[in-house]
């Protein structure tokens, strides 16, 4: 079985500041991270090789740096790695990442066939959930997303059985292979790395591929010049006209400050207190 | 594997504009009108984020001057005429309208082939689709095949020009970005549920309908839809639809000190909410998240207890009617948009609050007994 994994670097968003006063984003020292939606994907792919065998490929599409990620999944598992890499990837929105990375599982697929390709269901820094879709579509691979569990996998029958998360339930989708899964959050947990799989990250190679490497057809369709969506304007949140009624607690004490605070909000909202009442008299 | 469909309209040619950018809408998209809403539904019920988006499209059209129109697909014994009755009621002026044996319960290959078909038939300027497990797994499926470009989770729709501006929050939630699709159609956006204001239902309202077939056997279909199976605990959580939200943050430092959240919670007769951080420091179930990444909330009164009040959170409850903050720090960002701030320490205030609320109610409650 021949399983790609798509996983992209991001910034660890809770360690990001923005400037106070230019309302720019301070990149520096923020450390980099796989997102962590990815890992479930990539879990869920290792207990699918570790059941049929075969291999599982890593795949990113990033700066050169973004290569410490891929070595990470090596560590976890991953059988092989590849960065696409490239000037011309710069300003790509999701539709222009998809195209790219769709080339690339293409070209991945030449050396052996692609079972099935996974991705996280969304990223924490973009939080689009578009880039899986959009490589199904562009592979013509059946599409699963937010997939919370991979009931049954047959592969003589190239069948494929999963729990799909919807609107107050799941659906059973009975499927074939090649197909995509973008997998939700939470349905598994990531295995530690083994000290074999740790050594062999360190020294692995991660293949590098440029855009003629990884098969781009029209580069019309890559970077800036393939992305339809433009960003236009960046700015910070703008503070309401009226500021908050303060009080501080170190001024007075917390019972006063509480007292005062329940008979601002229901002398200002009355329906607010009529209507706890009436709920906590039913 | 082979390229997927390629989509009726011949690719145009490129028109970059500055910096190798895409802002020239070339000839053959100009004729791309009127403001489109997939309407999204399933056993049954239409989904609220649906009739949100209605009044939204709306507002776009009103701006546009070009009609509202619904896009309902589904099987041949719903109530999908029903359905265009409440998207009139609620704004629109048409509805497009496929009924098929397959398009019941949904599913992502014959729900894209009909949407991408009556784009390319139809040929609306801009589409919106709820931000929902469907409309999401939908959105990204046609705007790949069309072609187009997709914002995810827009917090506000407006027109700058005669584009689409829709604005999102960025980077993780710290700053908000607005995209602009310019050479491209439709414009394609989702928006979560609850982000925009549920319009006023008008009954007298009316509209056509315009139904196209969609071409498809199950045989031409690989996917099977086998089974839906409902949650046990439906309904158990339901956070975006609370009247009040006592929500806890990193601030309250331990997971035993989120217990007081729940504490005035109870007292309330309030749902739990939390940030980010604490359903991933394992606190509260992902489902009590607050926020762009959990869910966005309209509440009539919501309490912040140790909660700075980054964007990522503020998207997903500054809607709510009455906010009232309680964090250490006087400089927190929740204090630019809260109506009520308290500077303490969550973990002293919270106690003394539900004790507070408690005596009060309790006096209210023997009164009206």
């Amino acid at each position: 079985m021949h399983i790609v994994v798509c996983i992209k670097q991001v910034p660890d968003s809770a360690q990001i500041r923005v400037h106070p006063v230019t309302n720019t984003i301070m990149r520096q020292g923020v450390p980099a991270i796989v997102n962590p939606y990815d890992l479930f994907a990539l879990e869920e792919a290792l207990r699918l090789k570790d059941q049929f065998g075969g291999r599982v490929t890593m795949l990113c599409m990033g700066p050169p740096q973004a290569e410490d990620s891929l070595r990470k999944c090596i560590s976890f598992g991953a059988t092989d790695a590849v960065l696409v890499t490239d000037r011309a990837f710069a300003g790509a929105d999701t539709l222009a990442t998809s195209y790219a990375l769709a080339a690339a599982i293409r070209k991945i697929g030449q050396e052996q066939a692609v079972d099935l390709v996974f991705t996280g269901k969304q990223t924490i820094d973009g939080d689009t959930a578009q880039v899986g879709p959009g490589i199904a579509k562009r592979l013509g691979l059946n599409l699963l997303t937010y997939v919370s569990r991979i009931v049954e996998v047959d592969l003589d029958a190239r069948r494929l059985k999963v729990e799909r998360r919807a609107e107050g339930g799941v659906q059973l989708l009975d499927t074939t292979l090649p197909s995509l899964i973008t997998m939700l959050e939470g349905t598994n947990e990531m295995r530690f790395a083994s000290l074999d799989d740790m050594l062999r990250a360190g020294r692995f190679p991660v293949r590098r591929w440029n855009k003629d490497d990884a098969g781009i057809e029209d580069v019309s369709k890559i970077g800036l010049k393939g992305s339809p969506t433009i960003v236009s304007k960046v700015f910070g949140p703008t503070p309401r006209t009226e500021k908050a009624d303060m009080q501080v607690v170190a001024d007075s004490n917390p019972q006063d400050v509480t007292l005062n605070l329940l008979q601002k909000i229901f002398t200002t909202h009355p329906q607010i207190e009529a209507e706890l009442v009436e709920r906590l008299s039913a | 594997m082979s390229e997927a469909a390629k989509p009726a309209v011949p690719a145009a040619p490129r028109a970059a504009g500055r910096a190798g950018r895409n802002t020239e809408l070339p000839e053959h998209l100009k004729s791309y009108k009127h403001v489109w809403v997939f309407v999204e539904h399933d056993r049954g019920h239409v989904n609220p984020v649906s009739w949100e988006l209605m009044g939204e499209a709306r507002k776009l059209a009103d701006k546009l001057q070009v009609q509202v129109a619904g896009v309902i697909l589904g099987g041949p014994d719903e109530p999908l005429d029903a359905y265009a009755k409440e998207a009139y009621a609620y704004g629109a002026d048409r509805c497009y309208v496929m009924r098929d044996p397959v398009l019941k319960g949904y599913r992502n290959e014959p729900f894209t082939k009909g949407l991408t078909d009556l784009v390319n038939t139809h040929q609306p300027e801009i589409m919106l689709l709820g931000a929902s497990a469907m409309g999401r797994d939908l959105a990204g499926s046609v705007a790949t095949t069309l072609g187009t470009g997709l914002t995810a989770d827009c917090t506000e729709l407006n027109i700058d020009g005669r584009a689409l501006a829709a604005t999102r929050p960025t980077f993780g939630g710290s700053l908000l970005c607005t995209i602009m699709t310019l050479a491209y159609r439709p414009q394609m956006a989702t928006v979560r549920p609850r982000v925009m204001q549920l319009p006023r239902r008008d009954d007298t309202r009316t509209g056509d309908i315009v139904e196209m077939p969609l071409g498809m056997v199950e045989t031409d279909i690989v996917t099977k839809l086998l089974d839906f199976i409902p949650d046990a605990n439906r309904n158990t959580v339901n956070l975006a639809y609370a009247d009040v939200i006592i929500a806890g943050g990193k601030g309250l430092k331990n997971a035993d000190n989120f217990k007081m959240v729940w504490d005035l919670a109870r007292v309330l007769g309030a749902e739990v909410g939390a940030t980010r951080a604490v359903v991933q420091a394992g606190w509260a179930e992902a489902e009590r998240q607050v926020g762009q990444t959990g869910k966005t909330v309209r509440p009539k009164l919501y309490i912040a207890a140790g909660i700075s009040g980054a964007i990522q959170h503020r998207v997903g409850m500054e809607s709510s009617d009455v906010i009232v903050a309680i964090n250490t720090d006087p400089n927190a960002p929740i204090f630019d948009f809260a109506h009520y701030g308290i500077v303490g320490n969550a973990m002293q205030v919270l106690p003394v609050l539900t004790q507070a609320f408690r005596t009060h109610l309790d006096k209210r409650i023997r009164k009206v007994a």
